[in-house]
């Protein structure tokens, strides 16, 4: 098996000034558009101002809405329950760190 | 190759009826969904159920499966019959979507039949940019100090004869300082991809747990233990911390719970004017009673200092 060994000079640390676009983010979680919309409406993503090509992601909407379409496709729940499960794990993981 | 005992796995008898295999599934796959789950090897347990209900549920398999016989042990040795030939292709997809490359040897023996898609055709074969998700799993002093990770990745890519072949890709990555729990670091490039254009690679940041530090965005707290009379006349207590060690003021008649921030002393952060803070929660330890001396020095203190800490207690509710 052939082997490459790259360097990394440029990393992107989203949440920190880096954020993605929309066609970016639909592309990093493997979702269509209209998908976003329907996350939005759930109240998994906040909401977005001003035109499409305005719209900004950040990394904490990637762990989101991959965590949703994880719940959706492997427990077979549907939208609002994976924002009342994702409420419910964030709801844990703040007591844990207490 | 390991045998696997798939109805152990899913926790039924050899011979539950088929619609007892959903429920079971249903049960265990809610226990062990990674996102879920608290146990520390979720995400193999789930595999591995994953990959007995593609089996069990589905009853041609099933019953190839239970040709096997049932003299077998999870885990002992095994090779598949001379004359195992099932006909069976499995491509993934159905209700887990499942990646068959993610099963085990034993089912890819079993059930898997590869496919030569590629092999033999001169036709160039284009795969679009796809994005590719990692995790890693960094320290705390690696946030405070910014660290560099290998990282080794299998790559797919097509080469002149339109065969499909992997490469090992390695990567030499900075994570910067101040990264924290759930971050997601984009690597431009490094995804998935055969068309000459890649997709990215997405990098989400764990933090090993510490024994000590509980760590809250970019805030870490910890417990500071403390004797009854620092607490109560103050002190000035020498504390090593990650960030080097400090200096911390208990001011007088302070108490068991009560939080000290110790300013800009969390992890980091680009913009220094963001550093998180550092809370030590202040625990009052008492020294035993273990002589003469001590017991009378407590009596005295009972004598000296009547105090009640039982005054929210009533008899009555």
């Amino acid at each position: 098996m052939t082997t490459s060994i790259i360097d990394i000079k440029e990393s992107i640390v989203l949440d920190e000034g880096g954020s993605l676009t929309l066609s970016e983010f639909c592309r990093a979680c493997n979702i269509h558009a209209e998908y976003v919309t329907e996350l939005i409406n759930e109240g998994i993503l906040d909401a977005q101002t001003g035109k499409l090509t305005e719209w900004r992601f950040t990394g904490i909407c990637i762990r989101r809405t991959r965590t949703a379409t994880r719940l959706q496709r492997d427990l077979r729940v549907n939208l609002p329950g994976a924002a009342l499960v994702l409420e419910l794990l964030e709801e844990i993981e703040r007591l844990r760190r207490q | 190759m390991e045998y696997k005992d798939y109805y152990k796995i899913l926790g039924v008898k050899r011979n539950v009826k088929q619609d007892g295999i959903k429920p079971a599934y249903r049960k265990l796959a809610r226990k062990y969904h990674p996102d879920v789950s608290s146990e520390v090897d979720a995400e193999d347990k789930f595999k591995t159920l994953n990959e007995a209900y593609e089996v069990l549920k589905d009853p041609e398999k099933r019953v190839a499966y239970d040709q096997l016989g049932n003299n077998w042990e999870n885990g002992q040795d095994f090779t598949s019959p001379p004359n195992w030939d099932p006909n069976f292709e499995f491509n993934g997809g159905g209700f887990t979507e499942q990646n068959p490359s993610a099963f085990s040897d034993f089912f890819e023996q079993l059930f898997a039949r590869r496919q030569s898609t590629f092999g033999g055709s001169n036709q160039t074969v284009h795969h679009p940019a796809q994005d590719h998700h990692e995790k890693i799993m960094i320290d705390l002093a690696d946030s405070i100090n910014g660290t560099n990770r290998t990282l080794t990745l299998q790559k797919p890519y097509v080469n002149e004869q339109g065969h499909m072949l992997t490469k090992l890709h390695i990567l030499n990555v900075k994570i910067p300082k101040g990264v924290t729990q759930g971050q997601q670091i984009r690597l431009k490039g490094q995804g998935a991809g055969t068309t000459g254009h890649s997709g990215d690679l997405y990098l989400e940041i764990q933090f090993n747990p510490h024994p000590l530090y509980r760590i809250k965005e970019r805030d870490m707290e910890f417990d500071l233990s403390i004797t009854p009379w620092e607490a109560a006349l103050g002190a000035t207590i020498r504390a090593p911390t990650p960030s080097g060690t400090i200096d911390i003021k208990i001011p007088p008649n302070s108490t068991t719970d009560q939080k000290l921030r110790i300013k800009g002393r969390g992890l980091p952060s680009p913009d220094k004017t963001k550093n998180g803070h550092l809370y030590a929660l202040l625990k009052i330890r008492t020294p035993p009673a273990t002589g003469q001396r001590e017991e009378d020095c407590y009596r005295n203190m009972r004598d000296t200092m009547p105090f009640n800490p039982r005054k929210n207690l009533r008899a009555s509710l």
